[in-house]
């Protein structure tokens, strides 16, 4: 099993090589990166905290949005590119299981995702700890950021291979992976927002609040970077939020959702019939 | 030994379509067999049954003593597909090793498997640069991994020039010598006729005829064609002589028999003497026999 499940994965990953994805995945993350890391400089004598502190509350931001469209983008074309390719027949007359399909191109998709966000965040790290020596303090938040960061990436593989087995088309596939990127990464939080606002404090401010920043797995990787890290007071606004949460429940939102979303994945494709 | 491919009374529906009505089928070691019938006769749903690949509404079918579609079939079960695709970035050789993981095999042969079907030259380049031809042998270099006690080629030979089909039927040969029961549908009747023990023929998912070559030619009793070619000047007499002939635009006589009538026929032109040039006896061909059987159930 595992033997099949690495030669998918070596499979996968040398096709993003060829497509560039491996290339484009990790300018992006190391440009972007590289910009809060400039950007983020300015405020750190105020709030006293190490720079590189700051710099991973920046980018907790910033990995809430690019890390799932970057994970959207290289698993909506899973499925439904070898559909109509029409590659999946003769793969599914192997000795192969679907679900050690499914494993092998996730293994390969978040060894880019942890390479682009491994060179993202260690060269906006280089860049804080050369201009600041004492941000070696944030190292561990930093740590933190990258394998939740990875893991907050597997969530929106493995819903991205769902979205491509249930389309069964790359066009229908990107569609809905763009909704569902717009609807979890952007809509949730300005709904949220707007409902906060409406109830002024009462009962869905302290009961569903948490619960409803708890089921977005965009949401609680957010909350459990900033309540975990020091970074937190460097972080306004969510940085309310995150106080009435505990940490363990954040941590295992962020631990839960990648297995949910994988197997979500493997009934979606269990479904497809070549 | 029990037989390798077991299929009774299989039906399949899509929606109100019947595409397979009650086909049994029984496919014993070392035998070739050829799937014929016209588009959409349902032998590429045969197939994809006998895969696993979808699943059916009636009757039964044994892969290998197993479920069709469960791991012990597939692990003795090999398929090209009717239009071999793989992953355009992907290289010849990278992609039968993968193929060869999948099976549990050692990586290493790829190049040994490519060279067989004649793309050791072409192996380290994309299957994107390649033709349909060497798409075609890649497809058939992954139905050689491990030791198949079942192929499944849905049109093997197309897009094959004729040597590569030569070969191609030089392996299947070989395949089959050492045990392995092979079901192929083809369009291409005459390398069917010269190269499979068992024939069957399908039309509108029902299984018209089955046996061999020799036996469906009996059994669709045909008319066997003559063509006689007058001596010069005996065109008139001959014509005479032959009252059931037809005059061709050629000076030719052309006739037509059953089976049983042909020794006759033949002795009686014989007995025309210096009349007659030279003669021609036409058997019906594949294509005769393959349409006789595929239209009678049809239209």
């Amino acid at each position: 099993m595992i033997r099949r499940i690495l030669s998918t994965a070596a499979l996968e990953f040398r096709i993003a090589l060829r497509n560039r994805w491996v290339a484009i995945a990790t300018a992006l993350m190391v440009v972007f990166a590289l910009v809060l890391a400039a950007a983020g400089a300015a405020p750190t004598g105020d709030i006293g905290a190490d720079r590189l502190s700051v710099v991973v509350a920046s980018l907790t931001s910033l990995a809430v949005y690019l890390v799932p469209l970057l994970a959207l983008l290289m698993s909506f074309d899973a499925v439904a590119g070898e559909v109509e390719r029409g590659t999946l027949p003769l793969l599914l007359t192997y000795p192969v299981a679907r679900a050690e399909v499914l494993a092998g191109k996730l293994v390969a998709h978040m060894a880019i995702l942890a390479l682009a966000v491994g060179a993202g965040y260690g060269a906006a790290a280089l860049a804080a700890v050369w201009s600041d020596p004492a941000s070696t303090a944030g190292l561990p938040a930093l740590w933190r950021l990258m394998w939740s960061s990875t893991l907050l990436g597997a969530t929106f593989l493995g819903a991205g291979y769902a979205l491509s087995s249930i389309a069964r088309r790359p066009s229908g596939a990107a569609g809905l992976a763009v909704g569902l990127w717009l609807g979890l990464v952007v809509l949730y939080d300005l709904a949220l927002l707007a409902l906060i606002v409406a109830d002024g404090g009462g009962g869905f401010t302290t009961e569903v609040l948490p619960v409803a920043l708890l089921a977005n797995p965009a949401d609680a990787f957010r909350l459990f970077n900033l309540s975990a890290a020091q970074a937190t007071a460097a972080a306004a606004g969510v940085g309310g939020a995150a106080a009435t949460i505990p940490l363990w429940q954040s941590a295992l939102s962020v631990l839960a959702w990648p297995l949910a979303a994988l197997g979500l994945a493997i009934a979606a494709f269990r479904k497809v019939t070549p | 030994m029990t037989s390798t491919l077991t299929i009774s009374r299989l039906t399949k529906r899509f929606q109100t379509v019947e595409a397979l009505a009650e086909v049994s089928l029984d496919l014993g070691p070392g035998m070739r067999v050829a799937l014929l019938g016209h588009n959409g006769a349902g032998k590429s749903t045969m197939m994809k049954i006998i895969l696993g690949l979808i699943p059916f509404d009636a009757g039964e079918v044994r892969v290998c003593g197993a479920a069709p579609g469960s791991a012990q079939a597939r692990m003795q079960v090999a398929y090209l597909p009717e239009n071999a695709a793989f992953h355009p970035a992907l290289t010849g050789e990278e992609q039968i090793r993968h193929y060869l993981s999948l099976r549990g095999e050692s990586p290493r042969r790829a190049m040994e498997l490519l060279e067989r079907v004649g793309l050791a030259k072409a192996a380290r380049r994309r299957i994107g640069t390649y033709s349909k031809g060497m798409r075609q042998r890649v497809g058939l270099a992954q139905t050689l991994i491990g030791r198949p006690r079942l192929l499944v080629l849905d049109e093997p030979t197309s897009g094959l020039d004729p040597v590569s089909r030569r070969d191609f039927y030089a392996l299947l040969d070989g395949l089959a010598a050492e045990g392995a029961a092979i079901l192929l549908s083809s369009h291409v009747l005459t390398e069917v006729e010269a190269r499979t023990d068992r024939i069957l023929i399908l039309s509108q998912g029902r299984l018209v005829a089955e046996g061999t070559l020799a036996e469906l030619r009996r059994r669709a009793a045909l008319p066997v064609g003559l063509t006689v070619v007058p001596a010069p000047g005996a065109a008139e007499a001959l014509a005479a002589a032959l009252p059931q002939a037809r005059l061709a635009g050629d000076g030719t006589l052309h006739l037509a028999c059953a089976q049983d009538e042909k020794l006759g026929l033949l002795a009686r032109i014989a007995g025309l003497g210096g009349q007659v040039a030279d003669l021609d006896v036409i058997p019906p061909s594949l294509e005769d026999i393959y349409s006789h059987f595929s239209r009678r159930d049809g239209q």
